[in-house]
């Protein structure tokens, strides 16, 4: 957020927050923990409002659900914003003195009026004018987010949507008042630190315009670098298409699997000259591969860190031996160094993390003796003095300013890149359940009661007229494929809208069904929003009188 | 920093333990101020993450001037206090507990239990032989408790639990110390799977009438596993290895490290045992955590165990 890549706020604030809106996340299932202290705040009192397109176990907890269809996150975020404007809500002084382009932004978010707003988003009016008001009003209010905004054809737009909310009421950089991404996975916020993004060095340092920076770690490497952004995710996938990329280097990820229109991204993985795969479990993209290396767990057989939701970096430990033929990373990445003739050395995790903190301002005061003694240390912290980072942009609300005013984005609504039709007339989306996690290449390895399969969720409604029963297998179909999943009622949807997981590829191959539309800056594919088609399959009776695959009756909407 | 501020606000109070004059935070409760001079508290329904349930009454110690004894988890301390933590009436309260909950309840999986009923004499077989189980435990109600012989000592026994793959429930074991429902209700998990049901010697843990976990709303976090004094809350995989004779803490290495799933970063403590994991627990005293988990990062972790080794 303005320049720092990461959530605003502790956890702990959460518990001490006024109100909370929960918006495109169902953290009670997919960030147990935080919901446990978001809990604590909802039992001190503050008000949850939990906005996403399906009633989930975290709306049960909250005291409006705002079920909003899929992709209208915009056009929600403008109508509270000129609700906010137009009630005088809008905090003038913070405004006034920590941003700028206010005019612009309120000019354009004037035609989202609360009647527009219903329209376009198909909640109540008076639920948005609801939350809106009690955002605006609350002494401390946090914005927290998942995937349901970032997993969008206009990813980026949508998070300024809700960055803009907390800079017209000033709810960023004070404790208790934040925006908060909730990290997917164990060490995403970690990877984004480490430089793990195509424009950026360890540390949020630009390649491209810092070049103070750039000369740091040429200076420290003795190599120059290239001083060019490099590819994010789609634009490789982009680069195999044309041909130009022929190379893939893929260090656990599961692509074969976890792509959208993984056909597609099938197709192109084998049509690679040569496809290393680094994992700790043959996954389908290493069975794909020309090499493995099969690798120790990064978190409980091999020494490091990792950086979590709350920009705390925290020590991961070898507890275990790995198998015999599984080395660690770290060696992996020397010894493959080492054969293309560049000797470095066989450093430890600490002396790695060392050189990290001689370049990166951000972590240089987290030695890894004050990482095991306070538990982990939140960035930035500057030097060995400095106690961490609970919560950031604080300078916002020094007297005068310090640093860039923070800028509000003019954005625009605009719905997902597949509109539904008579053809497909269903709105796919897609998520996680409590007990499973993405691909299931860990999640699928352990047996819990809780494990009930791939299938396609739909809502009663849509059940009842499609003449479909719980469990029966139906044929779901969009413009990429189709695959077969046994159907599950799920009251927690509306009618018109389905919900899948991919994480029983081998049972439900699901990225087949989702669409790889992304944005072109996050270079996030649209997994939250697909246009797809449900048909009945009649098996044949014994005396042959039933046709298969007879089409399912049209869902009028 | 506001921690800070608020603890430097806060006052200290002097009081006396055993005749030693003793200065602790205001808030303090007698437990914290004993633990402080070094003096071993037995405790079995206490729990550092837990409010205190106050049922077991192991740790009470005698206040000079109160007609009671207080239990030492919650009392807090208050200026001029007299504690008294090994008095007769101290020591012969303490032994009456054990003795009745070790009579009752099979206590062998309780780390210090062994260690309390000798400290304090406790003799549990002088209550006689141990009713037989009672397989029909479950379904009681309230009213239809049968008289005791006089004879056998009555118990908690009833048949083990094993109803799904991730954790086993011995209610013979258990000792209704309440710390199971409190961390699965509105303290920590907020799930809300179980409760006591029943009354008097009747009473037991229990999901919604009697369901089992797996047709329960129950979301195997396994946080009651955590907090369960007795083992009456098991690991599958403990379980197992108790049962082939190979479970040894002695040789079990425990490591702290992240949890390998979402972002949120929680602190697993590996419990292993010939280099598997057989066990997996959460700091109590990490802010992240607070020794809570979900379903992934205690029982999903599994996958490197079953890896062709």
């Amino acid at each position: 957020m303005f320049g720092a890549g990461g959530g605003t706020s502790s956890y702990q604030e959460i518990e001490e927050t006024d109100v909370i809106l929960l918006w495109g996340s169902n953290a009670r299932d997919t960030h147990p923990i935080f919901f446990h202290h978001l809990l604590v705040g909802v039992h001190a009192g503050a008000r949850l409002f939990v906005i996403d397109p399906r009633r989930t176990s975290s709306a049960q907890w909250a005291d409006a659900w705002l079920g909003l269809d899929v992709g209208s996150d915009i056009a929600l975020a403008s109508t509270m914003a000129r609700e906010i404007i137009h009630s005088g809500l809008h905090n003038r002084a913070f405004i006034e003195r920590a941003t700028e382009g206010f005019r612009d932004y309120a000019a354009s978010v004037e035609p989202f009026t609360l009647e527009e707003g219903e329209r376009l988003t198909g909640v109540p009016a008076e639920a948005i004018r609801e939350a809106a008001h009690a955002f605006a009003r609350a002494d401390r209010a946090m914005i927290c987010w998942t995937l349901g905004i970032t997993e969008h054809h206009n990813a980026v737009d949508n998070v300024l949507a809700l960055i803009n909310l907390g800079l017209l009421t000033g709810h960023v950089g004070r404790y208790g008042s934040g925006l908060n991404p909730l990290r997917g996975q164990n060490n995403v916020q970690g990877g984004g630190d480490m430089g793990a993004i195509p424009n950026k060095l360890p540390g949020f340092q630009d390649i491209e315009r810092d070049v103070e920076a750039r000369a740091h770690f040429e200076a420290a490497w003795g190599v120059p670098l290239d001083p060019h952004r490099g590819w994010h995710l789609t634009q490789m996938f982009e680069g195999m298409e044309r041909g130009e990329l022929r190379t893939l280097y893929v260090i656990g990820e599961n692509p074969a699997a976890s792509e959208a229109d993984v056909r597609r991204a099938r197709r192109l993985l084998g049509g690679l000259d040569f496809l290393v795969v680094q994992d700790i479990f043959m996954t389908q993209t290493a069975e794909m591969a020309d090499i493995v290396f099969p690798s120790s767990a990064s978190w409980c057989e091999s020494e490091g860190t990792v950086t979590n939701s709350e920009r705390r970096v925290q020590r991961v430990r070898r507890a275990l031996d790995p198998p015999s033929d599984a080395r660690d990373d770290m060696w992996i990445l020397t010894e493959l160094a080492r054969r293309l003739g560049h000797d470095w050395g066989a450093p430890t995790a600490e002396e790695v993390w060392d050189e990290l903190r001689s370049l990166s301002p951000m972590h240089r005061g987290m030695s890894y003796r004050r990482l095991e003694e306070l538990g982990g240390l939140q960035w930035p912290c500057p030097d060995e003095q400095h106690p961490g980072s609970l919560f950031l942009h604080g300078r916002l609300w020094l007297e005068p300013r310090e640093g860039p005013p923070a800028p509000f984005s003019v954005v625009e609504h605009r719905p997902p890149f597949e509109a539904l039709d008579a053809e497909f007339p269903i709105r796919l989306t897609t998520g996680r359940r409590l007990e499973s996690y993405n691909t299931g290449v860990q999640s699928g390895r352990f047996r819990s009661p809780l494990h009930k399969g791939g299938a396609i969720c739909l809502s009663p409604e849509d059940a009842e007229r499609l003449l479909l029963e719980d469990a029966e297998i139906v044929r779901v179909s969009s413009r990429r494929g189709t695959v077969e999943a046994p159907v599950r009622i799920d009251p927690g949807l509306r009618s018109g809208l389905a919900f899948m997981t991919f994480h029983f590829p081998g049972e439900v191959d699901t990225n087949v069904l989702t669409i790889d539309a992304t944005d072109p800056r996050s270079g996030t594919a649209e997994f939250k929003a697909a246009a797809i088609r449900i048909e009945k399959i009649v098996r044949r009776a014994s005396d042959g009188s039933a046709k298969v695959g007879e089409p399912a009756p049209a869902l009028g909407r | 920093m506001g921690e800070m501020q608020h603890l430097t606000a806060r006052r200290m109070v002097d009081l006396e333990i055993d005749g030693e004059p003793v200065r602790v935070l205001e808030g303090s409760t007698i437990l914290d101020a004993c633990r402080g001079l070094g003096i071993d508290t037995p405790t079995l329904c206490y729990g550092e993450t837990l409010r205190p349930a106050n049922v077991c009454r192991v740790c009470v110690v005698e206040l000079e001037g109160a007609r009671v004894l207080a239990p030492a988890c919650s009392r807090k301390v208050e200026p001029g206090m007299k504690v008294r933590t090994d008095s007769e009436r101290v020591r012969h309260s303490r032994k009456l507990v054990l003795e009745l909950l070790s009579s009752s309840v099979d206590l062998s999986t309780t780390p210090a239990a062994a260690g309390y009923l000798e400290r304090y004499g406790a003799e549990p077989e002088r209550h006689g032989p141990p009713a037989p189980a009672d397989p029909g435990r479950d379904r009681r109600r309230a009213g239809h408790h049968e008289e005791p012989d006089g004879q056998t000592a009555a118990t908690a026994a009833s048949p083990i639990k094993i109803d799904n793959e991730l954790y086993v429930r011995d209610y013979s074991k258990c000792i209704l110390c309440y710390k199971c429902v409190d961390v699965c209700g509105e303290q920590h998990q907020n799930t809300f799977a179980i409760a006591v049901a029943g009354r008097g010697f009747d009473a037991r843990i229990s999901t919604e009438y009697v369901a089992p976990l797996p047709e329960s709303a129950c979301v195997y976090c396994g946080n009651c596993i955590a907090v369960c004094p007795t083992g009456a809350l098991m690991f599958t995989s403990e379980h197992e290895l108790r049962a082939e004779g190979v479970w040894d803490e002695a040789r079990q290495e425990r490591t702290d490290t992240i949890c390998p799933y979402c972002g949120v970063g929680c602190n697993l403590t590996l419990h292993v045992q010939d280099n598997r994991i057989v066990k997996v627990t959460s700091p109590d005293d990490h802010d992240i955590t607070r020794g809570n988990l979900c379903v992934k990062g205690r029982f999903g972790v599994q996958h490197v165990n079953a890896r062709g080794r």
